[in-house]
């Protein structure tokens, strides 16, 4: 989807792999396995040294959870984060894969119409640092929960932008890098 | 794709409106599973070595196909007590198998909230003519296809994945290379062909017309597909990657191993790294006994679980 916007794109196993990048997307998943794999092939350090740099990062679902600095609701024996995003994510807040949803969200930073999302045993914001700038909310159990935010140049969803084929995110993340 | 329920990006439909079990958000997790390896397990203990191994989905089961295959009998769905017993213990989604065709053990299934349902070949059959309407379920499932046609009849039934059937509880990769290579030959022939040839194609598939020609278009299948039945290696996980599967199915090939959680993660890291033969070498080093294994060449047409299903 952002070759579509003119971006080229390369799929990151190693840390070495990393190099020569000028922005990261880390994706939907189980945070579970990926905090594992990514722990086993060494590229916890060399993405948290990635994050703290400052270089533009976007995580959706499991993809956010790594990067928040406080999980709640983890494995048994708790699970690698990257940490750099100052919130405090619930990792399965929206239940099993039976409460999975979608909805349309209202976003202001990407403007109208409201944009699809698709939630898939999916983690909120339930608390959120100073530093960082509120996107979109969405119903939760009884409560209204963070959906997605943005702390400088890191970009966070709940929902996976890439399950459906509005690319207006996909722009917004491109335009953190040309704005750093 | 054809998307129940979707809702169209200007809808007028307010802030709160929220569907589950559309066909997008029951495609959406096996989406999430790609790239990843399930494995089979029938205790809460092993659900959690399988999840330290890096498994990013568990299949809870009273036995795997290996002993269904030695004890005999009828295969059934699992204690609902020992699905639960799974579903506390760990983190990542859980699935559960039910007869093909039992659309009874599917709701009690989706009542005890698994994540995925695979109406498996591998229990016994409780219809010899019709599968599961799937699309009754808010539930998603896995079904398994020994070439495209079938494929894509269960996906028309309602199916968000598919997977190899092979042929379960032999730890025999043969049979799951074999509907791999059957399915990806068909969807290669089927982007050569034209319209009218499309239709003719379609007929003989016995699949519906509109999925043949969305299956054609997207050059692959319309839906998440994984390996599954006769994996015991990490070079059995990646020569199904390397065949062009999204992710791998292990059965039997793990817990009845000599070293079932070392074996595990070396699958896991297999399906990672399915093209560094470098890696893999390093992997599939010194991992204790695999499987025995049943060399499928020996089974009685009776006994193969792959020819159940229609």
């Amino acid at each position: 989807m952002l070759r579509q916007l003119g971006a080229q794109t390369v799929q990151v196993r190693k840390p070495e792999q990393l190099a020569g990048l000028d922005g990261l997307i880390i994706p939907g998943g189980e945070s579970t396995t990926m905090g594992l794999v990514a722990e086993r092939w060494g590229l916890v350090e060399p993405l948290r040294t990635w994050v703290h740099a400052g270089k533009p990062t976007w995580g959706t679902c499991a993809g956010m959870i790594l990067l928040a600095a406080r999980a709640t609701g983890q494995k048994a024996g708790g699970q690698p984060l990257i940490g750099g995003l100052d919130v405090t994510v619930n990792r399965n807040y929206f239940g099993r894969q039976s409460d999975s949803f979608e909805t349309l969200l209202s976003v202001p930073a990407l403007g109208e119409p409201r944009i699809r999302a698709v939630f898939i045993r999916a983690p909120a914001i339930v608390e959120v640092g100073a530093a960082v700038e509120i996107l979109a909310t969405v119903p939760g159990r009884g409560e209204e929960v963070i959906a997605a935010v943005r702390q400088d140049a890191i970009l966070a969803t709940a929902f996976h932008p890439e399950l459906t084929d509005d690319l207006r995110w996909h722009a917004y993340f491109l335009d953190l890098w040309h704005r750093r | 794709m054809n998307e129940t329920n979707k809702l169209p990006a200007n809808s007028t439909a307010n802030h709160n409106e929220v569907i589950t079990g559309s066909f997008a958000v029951k495609v959406g997790l096996a989406q999430m599973l790609k790239g990843g390896v399930i494995m089979d397990v029938v205790t809460a203990e092993q659900a959690r070595i399988a999840e330290e191994a890096g498994a990013c989905a568990v299949m809870a089961l009273e036995r795997v196909p290996a002993d269904i295959r030695k004890d005999g009998g009828v295969a059934r769905m699992s204690d609902p007590r020992m699905i639960k017993e799974i579903i506390e213990a760990v983190t990542i989604p859980v699935m559960a198998k039910a007869r093909i065709g039992h659309f009874v053990e599917s709701q009690i299934l989706q009542a005890l909230g698994v994540d995925y349902i695979d109406e498996s070949e591998v229990l016994t059959p409780a219809d010899e003519e019709h599968h599961i309407n799937k699309h009754k379920f808010t539930v998603p499932f896995v079904c398994g296809a020994r070439d495209l046609g079938e494929a894509l009849r269960r996906i028309s039934e309602g199916a968000a994945m598919i997977r190899t059937k092979g042929e379960a509880g032999t730890g025999d990769i043969v049979e799951a290379v074999r509907h791999a290579r059957t399915v990806n030959g068909a969807i290669r022939q089927l982007r050569s062909m034209d319209e009218d040839e499309l239709f003719a194609f379609a007929k003989a598939l016995r699949a519906p017309y509109p999925l043949v020609k969305l299956t054609a278009e997207m050059g692959r299948l319309p839906v998440v597909n994984f390996a599954a039945g006769g994996v015991a290696t990490p070079a059995d996980a990646a020569l199904m990657m390397q065949l062009g599967v999204d992710g791998v199915f292990v059965g039997s090939g793990i817990f009845k191993s000599g070293n079932p959680e070392k074996r595990a993660r070396a699958i896991v890291m297999a399906v990672t790294h399915y093209s560094d033969a470098q890696i893999l070498a390093e992997i599939s080093e010194d991992l204790g006994e695999p499987m025995v294994g049943i060399n499928v060449d020996t089974l009685h047409e009776a006994e193969k679980m792959a020819a159940r299903g229609w």
